[in-house]
């Protein structure tokens, strides 16, 4: 089977500041496959390179087998896309917003309202289809934006933090209609979040920090690449501890989110030897299996929230590209 | 493919709605066709109808941009009378008003109209049309059409007051008054498209607007005739691009009054150009082109931006 989206040294610069640097990816047709990384990362410049919305500084991308920048159109008429911003004309009814982009995309004339209830239905809006989208939650139009997406029935599906500023019901709902989707529909699912445990219903996920992918493969493959449990403790003395660890059991600590963190195999066994020998007092430990998160850690040396918290700069300067990109920039 | 690792099930929405149970419905899959010259009309369609909705839906906004100009109209126009009345020769002032605010009515609507391209942008809305597999020019030209039809329907409602000022009906009257709105319309639309592909906040926009088109009014003889002018008011006047479309919209107005000779020179005189006097048809192909030009520049500047 070809491959859904194929990237080879995909490259993007805004001026002197690189977003996207050289990011190759094979994605399967009837893949979900999750793109995972920090804000600021360079997920959604990416996800517009691939979706026509930006043009690439340098190497090449297919999508549903057309090249994004010489067969833009055809890219267009096979994916998909619902954006972390609104894009729903409030105005109209629900169905007006599924109609208007039917006949956006030329879909036969007959096949309209089948679809349309499908869709609706799938998302749980078709009793509410002739209500203003004004007046809907932002739950609901997410679920909306996910409808009109699939109106066209596309090859790939991007979908940009889908379940960003939802509550859990709904995000859980989310989850449900993209397994739905992938059971009944021919599609390949390409979206990106910033939550680790939503990154494990994905068959595949790339993490990409400072324009780079610096891990990929299924999320099983990935956790057990790191192998070791991970402890974290709090004691009285952080740095003391850090270098305790290193001088007593050969180990390298690190603080993270306010404690102790480091990673040993078999742990359980571990644990009481530390008690034992540390000789810096020890008030609280916590020991798991290896997420997502340490996956992350563990390639990029930082959880996903301290890079967050200490990438402002680089948040900013994604937010600048984001303007200067004109589209859809309401911030 | 990993199974889905949590215990939680897919409960039902927050909203009180529940997905549907499994595969109840059938896939309906559809297919979209490639893009072709009549998916472009198509697509000039869809934006075009979505601007009579929006007019439709927004009946607040009917009443308050008629507000102006029957305020010029019935306010200014007895108002002044009483001074004017020497210079008019017999003709009432509301009467020689009425052409310039079968512009203006005009003109306001189609800005309110390319204005919605700033808040389609500020909502989003731009970006699902900016993606569709459609040329962005037809995208431009749907919205200018749109604006134009519903600029030209609120004009209507303003034909529909000739009465009032003493002017009577007919059928070539009405049909020439909607053709030249029409075209007004379509040209103005097509300069607010034209800013609104720069200007990303709807305060600017309306900053344009007090600048711009408050401006262009005042300097076009919307309100006054263009004879005997300052040497700069009539520079102005000459350069303003609305001139060109409230003259002609005059001389039909007039066309359909029974004036003297003295009265149609003084208050109708028709625009120079260093003396020569620019014939009606040259006056519309001005606003045409002029329009033309604009949503030329429109579709360059929506196509430029990425």
């Amino acid at each position: 089977m070809p491959s859904a989206i194929s990237v080879k040294d995909l490259r993007k610069s805004f001026g002197d500041f690189e977003a996207v640097r050289g990011v190759s990816i094979e994605v399967e047709s009837g893949e979900v496959f999750g793109f995972l990384g920090p804000n600021g990362a360079g997920k959604t410049t990416t996800i517009n390179m691939l979706c026509t919305l930006a043009k690439p500084s340098g190497g090449s991308a297919t999508v549903a087998g057309y090249d994004v920048v010489g067969a833009r159109d055809d890219v267009r008429r096979h994916i998909g896309l619902v954006f972390q911003d609104p894009t729903l004309d409030g105005y109209l009814t629900a169905e007006q917003n599924l109609r208007l982009h039917a006949e956006l995309y030329g879909v036969e004339k007959a096949l309209v309202a089948p679809r349309m209830q499908q869709v609706l239905e799938m998302v749980g809006l078709w009793e509410r289809r002739d209500g203003q989208v004004l007046a809907f939650s932002g739950g609901m139009r997410r679920r909306l934006e996910i409808a009109r997406g699939l109106m066209h029935s596309p090859r790939v599906l991007f979908l940009d933090e889908p379940t960003i500023g939802l509550d859990p019901q709904t995000r859980n709902s989310i989850w449900g209609y993209i397994r739905q989707l992938q059971e009944s529909e021919e599609i390949t699912i390409f979206m990106t979040t910033h939550y680790m445990d939503e990154a494990e219903f994905c068959g595949r996920i790339a993490i990409m920090d400072h324009g780079e992918i610096v891990a990929l493969d299924t999320p099983e493959a990935l956790k057990e690449e790191v192998g070791a449990d991970r402890i974290r403790i709090e004691t009285d003395d952080d740095s003391a501890a850090i270098e305790a660890i290193e001088a007593r059991f050969g180990l390298e600590a690190g603080i993270s989110e306010g404690a102790v963190t480091f990673a040993v195999p078999d742990g359980e066994e571990f644990v009481p030897r530390l008690f034992a020998e540390l000789g810096v007092p020890i008030r609280s430990v916590s020991l798991s299996r290896p997420t997502l998160d340490d996956v992350f850690m563990s390639h990029t040396g930082t959880t996903i929230r301290d890079a967050e918290e200490s990438d402002g700069g680089a948040k900013a300067k994604n937010k600048f590209a984001a303007q200067m990109m004109g589209g859809g920039g309401r911030r | 493919m990993s199974a889905p690792g949590t215990g939680t099930a897919v409960g039902p929405s927050a909203d009180g709605a529940a997905p549907s149970a499994g595969s109840s419905t059938p896939v309906v899959t559809v297919r979209v066709p490639p893009r072709s010259f009549r998916s472009e009309l198509r697509a000039i369609k869809v934006v075009w109808r979505r601007e009579l909705i929006r007019f439709r839906n927004e009946r607040i906004r009917i009443v308050t941009s008629l507000a102006q100009p029957l305020l010029f109209l019935f306010v200014l126009g007895s108002g002044l009378q009483q001074l004017s009345a020497a210079s008019t020769h017999g003709v009432d002032l509301k009467t020689f008003i009425y052409p310039g605010v079968l512009c203006i009515s005009v003109m306001f609507t189609a800005m309110f109209s390319a204005a919605s391209i700033v808040w389609d942008r500020e909502f989003g809305f731009l970006r699902e049309m900016m993606v569709a597999p459609v040329r962005r020019s037809s995208i431009v030209i749907g919205k200018c059409f749109g604006g134009a039809t519903v600029a030209s329907l609120q004009g209507v409602i303003l034909l529909a007051l000739a009465w009032t000022v003493h002017v009577p009906y007919s059928l070539s009257l009405i049909v020439g008054v909607f053709l030249l709105q029409l075209l007004l319309a379509f040209s103005i639309t097509a300069f607010g498209v034209m800013a609104a592909a720069r200007i990303k906040q709807m305060q600017s926009f309306m900053g344009l607007m007090q600048l711009v088109v408050m401006p262009m009014f005042f300097i076009s003889g919307a309100l006054f005739p263009v004879t005997n002018l300052p040497g700069w008011l009539a520079f102005l006047n000459r350069i303003d691009p609305l001139t060109y479309a409230v003259s002609p919209m005059r001389s039909l107005v007039f066309a359909h009054l029974d004036l003297s000779k003295q009265a149609e020179a003084t208050l109708n005189p028709g625009i120079t150009w260093f003396g020569w006097t620019v014939p009606v048809a040259l006056e519309i192909f001005t606003v045409f082109a002029l329009g033309m030009v604009m949503l030329g520049i429109a579709i360059w500047e929506f196509n430029s931006g990425e």
